[in-house]
């Protein structure tokens, strides 16, 4: 498989906080790669580097590569809308906006300029039978989102991430706000979704990342302390604190 | 002796000092009932639909007010032209771009320093600068310059708490799907702002009807009907509150008790419709 | 558009452009509140001086008589200065215990019914126009003053009736215009007083007047005293109210004499004054500008010490 993403010697400082450390990793395409790791241990931070989400962040600074497609992130040459086409993210609190289901989804398409009212109408349609969330929502895409349950705003907050049609979708602990059943339901769709994109996400719960990814990558303060195969972080990890962490013994 | 706690101690203190404040209470609202009551008493007798309609003129022997409603509108609707984009572009800006602190706090500074200053110093700015400096003279255009500055702090601050109260996921996802910062604000931040600037507007509203000090060296008090909508602007035009204190300052009070009822039926319909706007979507208002 | 390969690197100038335009567009109207206090305050101070540099600062500032039509005109304000310091003490005086204790009221004692009165009619209060004041304030405030005055003064031939147009309602009047101020912001102080602080004081067998007085107004003190200066400061500027309700003579402040406040000295004679006399004019109008900047840095130092102990 392919290197959609290679993050070489990432170092981020908040201030005088040296929240990432050396940080090298590739994400693979049209696979889901996890990060576990104790809470505040830098992998959330990771993820938003990814689609520079933290510029957003003051006195934020990252030194280091990263590269989307053999393209720099962080080349002032960038343009950060298009990267955020081509990397889409999903947030931990389900985000709506406060509108219509419809207009949710349509929001991102109509960034990147796409006005014909078929056309929304096809790739809403698509986007949410694509979520899973087409048959629940059919007959009422145009009340408001937030009458949706929270996981049926989550499933809605990956629709719209899909409308726009990116690569890579990058999700931040997507069901700790979630019911066991809305979470099961959102981990299926994310390995339906697996062949046609790639996916990276941050959860603080090792069974989901055992259930649904492919790599795993562990994190703690600050350090990524061992990426591999999922099933031999979990069965045969090399690292002692990665045993630690996976058998419990903290975190 | 006892020790029960059935026993209530009394405390004269205490039975006092809640007698001065429900005292207190009382004669706010007093005030109020004795100020509504009295123009009521005085102006409704008096009243009559023919003063809505006319203009006061000697030559035809009538006296009406028609021409000051129509500048107090000219005032309201240019003032808040100017002061609207204004307030919230500086308002989004604060909220949205400013990475500069120290240049946030002078700007708070500054807006606090405008909604400490009184009317009476606006109409000398006024005068001298858009009147005089700019040349617009006497005329509608200067007065709502002048009070545009005045009601400034009013919308912006309005408009910045509204924003404040905007989840920080709503810019996020917006962001994270490829917006542009501008098209985040206009597409996600001002619709869910909207009641909150909207009661902002409104309180600025009447404080634009109520002003009359800022007014005086700036609008002047013309009372004739515009000759042409448009130029009109550029004409000297006196408001209500103008209209009030000069018909006050002859000693004609039937007229001005007229213009003060007219007066409180539009600061009570703006105060209904800030209150009904707040209550819709339970926004947070800021006032002066 | 599936199969093609988009580069993120940027193609889309005109996109910048219209972000880095609206970004440019958005400071200018944040500056502008910079860029009117910086113009306000240079044109006050390019307009009020001259006039003190032509009379002498002490002629105009500490000098009694002012006769700016006189065939030697003479422009001493210090009369007109110490009304409006009078004039505001004595109305923060009356205005702040009843504005105070209504906020109490409001804030620690009124259930849901009481409170919604009470806010709307402060809120109506608030939205009356000042010269409506002013018309209530001779048709009402100064009939009864003229009463009381005739009372004091029956049968006093040196005291020189003003009518009922004195300081005294000028006072009264300024009083009431200020409430809706005090009540306001003492009420959000008292508000923002934690609850626990309460619950303590209760708890140790406080009555909830006690503790009201001895708890709650002390951890207030900041917000209340912000009140106060902000009542300050409207008292001092309000102008169309009192204009007519003073009298307009420029005497010294006694309760019963007809006065002239800084603010109603500029509103009754620029319309015709010229000259040195209008000059002096916005000299009055500068020096009421340096009362409302004093207090606005007051009220900015109240704030700061008030956020260091927090």
């Amino acid at each position: 498989m392919e290197n959609k993403i290679v993050a070489k010697n990432v170092n981020l400082h908040y201030g005088s906080k040296h929240a990432l450390k050396n940080v090298s990793l590739d994400i693979k395409e049209n696979a889901i790669t996890a990060f576990i790791g104790p809470s505040g241990c830098g992998k959330s931070t990771f993820l938003k580097t990814l689609n520079r989400m933290n510029d957003y962040v003051e006195n934020c600074k990252i030194e280091g590569t990263i590269l989307l497609d053999g393209e720099d992130v962080y080349d002032e040459k960038v343009d950060t809308t298009v990267l955020r086409k081509k990397v889409g993210m999903v947030f931990q609190q389900p985000n709506p906006f406060p509108m219509s289901i419809y207009d949710n989804i349509a929001y991102g398409p109509r960034i990147h300029g796409i006005k014909n009212k078929r056309e929304l109408d096809r790739i809403v349609e698509e986007s949410l039978k694509a979520a899973a969330l087409y048959d629940e929502v059919s007959d009422r895409l145009h009340t408001s989102a937030l009458g949706l349950s929270g996981g049926q705003q989550q499933r809605l907050c990956i629709a719209r991430a899909l409308a726009v049609q990116p690569d890579v979708i990058l999700l931040d602990e997507p069901t700790s706000a979630l019911d066991p059943i809305s979470t099961l339901k959102i981990e299926e769709l994310l390995l339906d979704l697996k062949d046609k994109y790639t996916i990276a996400i941050v959860t603080h719960n090792m069974q989901q990342a055992s259930r649904i990814a492919d790599y795993t990558a562990f994190f703690l303060v600050g350090e990524m302390i061992e990426y591999g195969q999922t099933k031999d972080i979990f069965s045969i990890p090399k690292d002692k604190r990665t045993e630690d962490y996976i058998t419990g013994r903290f975190g | 002796m006892t020790n029960s706690i059935f026993e209530k101690r009394k405390r004269i203190s205490d039975k006092s000092m809640s007698f001065f404040i429900y005292l207190s209470s009382l004669l706010s609202v007093f005030i109020l009932v004795v100020i509504i009551g009295y123009i009521l008493y005085r102006g409704l007798p008096v009243f009559n639909f023919s003063y809505l309609m006319n203009t006061t003129s000697i030559i035809n022997d009538t006296v009406g007010i028609l021409p000051n409603i129509i500048n107090t509108l000219y005032i309201i609707v240019l003032t808040l032209l100017i002061a609207c984009p204004i307030g919230i572009g500086g308002a989004i800006y604060l909220n949205e771009y400013a990475k500069n602190k120290k240049f946030v706090d002078v700007i708070s500074f500054t807006t606090e320093v405008l909604s400490g200053i009184p009317s009476i110093i606006y109409g000398l700015f006024g005068m001298l600068f858009f009147g005089t400096f700019c040349g617009f003279g006497f005329s509608i255009l200067t007065g709502s310059l002048t009070l545009a500055i005045m009601i400034l702090p009013i919308i912006s601050r309005n408009t910045q708490t509204a924003l404040e109260t905007v989840p920080k996921s709503y810019r996020e996802a917006a962001l994270g799907i490829g917006a542009t910062k501008w098209y985040m604000i206009r597409t996600v931040l001002l619709p869910s702002c909207m009641p909150g600037i909207l009661t902002g507007v409104i309180l600025a509203m009447g404080r634009i009807v109520a002003e009359s000090a800022a007014l005086l060296f700036t609008a002047g008090s013309v009372h004739v009907l515009p000759a042409n909508i448009f130029t009109h602007v550029l004409s000297s035009g006196g408001t209500l509150t103008i209209e009030l204190y000069l018909q006050m300052a002859k000693g004609n009070y039937d007229v001005a008790f007229v213009i003060a009822l007219v007066l409180i039926v539009i600061v009570l319909g703006l105060n209904m419709l800030a209150k009904l706007i707040t209550k819709k979507f339970d926004v947070h208002e800021v006032k002066n | 558009m599936e199969n093609r390969f988009l580069s993120i690197v940027s193609n889309h100038k005109t996109k910048s452009i219209v972000e880095k335009t609206a970004a440019i567009i958005f400071r200018g109207c944040a500056i502008m509140s910079i860029v009117a206090v910086v113009s306000i305050t240079g044109y006050m101070l390019i307009s009020g001086t001259p006039a003190l540099f032509k009379e002498g600062f002490i002629d105009i500032l500490f000098k009694t008589t002012w006769a700016p039509t006189a065939s030697d005109p003479q422009y001493g304000i210090l009369l007109i200065i110490l009304t409006s310091i009078v004039g505001v003490i004595l109305a923060i005086l009356i205005g702040v215990p009843i504005g105070l204790l209504t906020a109490i009221h409001l804030a620690e004692m009124a259930n849901k019914h009481v409170r919604k009165i009470l806010k709307s009619a402060i809120e109506l209060l608030a939205g009356i126009p000042s010269v409506v004041y002013g018309l209530l304030g001779i048709l009402i405030v100064n009939p009864m003053m003229y009463k009381l005055e005739l009372l004091i003064y029956k049968g006093d031939t040196s005291h020189q009736f003003t009518g009922g147009a004195n300081l005294l309602s000028a006072i009264i009047v300024l009083a009431i215009m200020i409430l809706p101020t005090l009540i306001n912001i003492s009420e959000t102080a008292l508000k923002s007083v934690p609850d626990d602080l309460r619950k303590s004081s209760l708890a140790l067998g406080a009555s909830q007047i006690q503790t009201i007085f001895k708890v709650v107004l002390p951890a207030a003190k900041n917000g209340i005293m912000s009140a106060i200066v902000l009542g300050v400061g409207r008292a001092i500027g309000e102008a169309m109210a009192i204009l007519l309700v003073a009298g307009n003579a420029v005497t010294f402040p006694f309760p019963f004499h007809s006065v002239r406040f800084l603010t109603t000295a500029i509103v009754s004679e620029m319309g015709y004054a010229s000259g040195v006399h209008r000059e002096v004019l916005f000299t009055i109008g500068l020096v009421l500008f340096v009362f409302i900047m004093i207090i606005n840095l007051v009220l900015t130092f109240i704030l700061k010490k008030g956020d260091c102990h927090d």
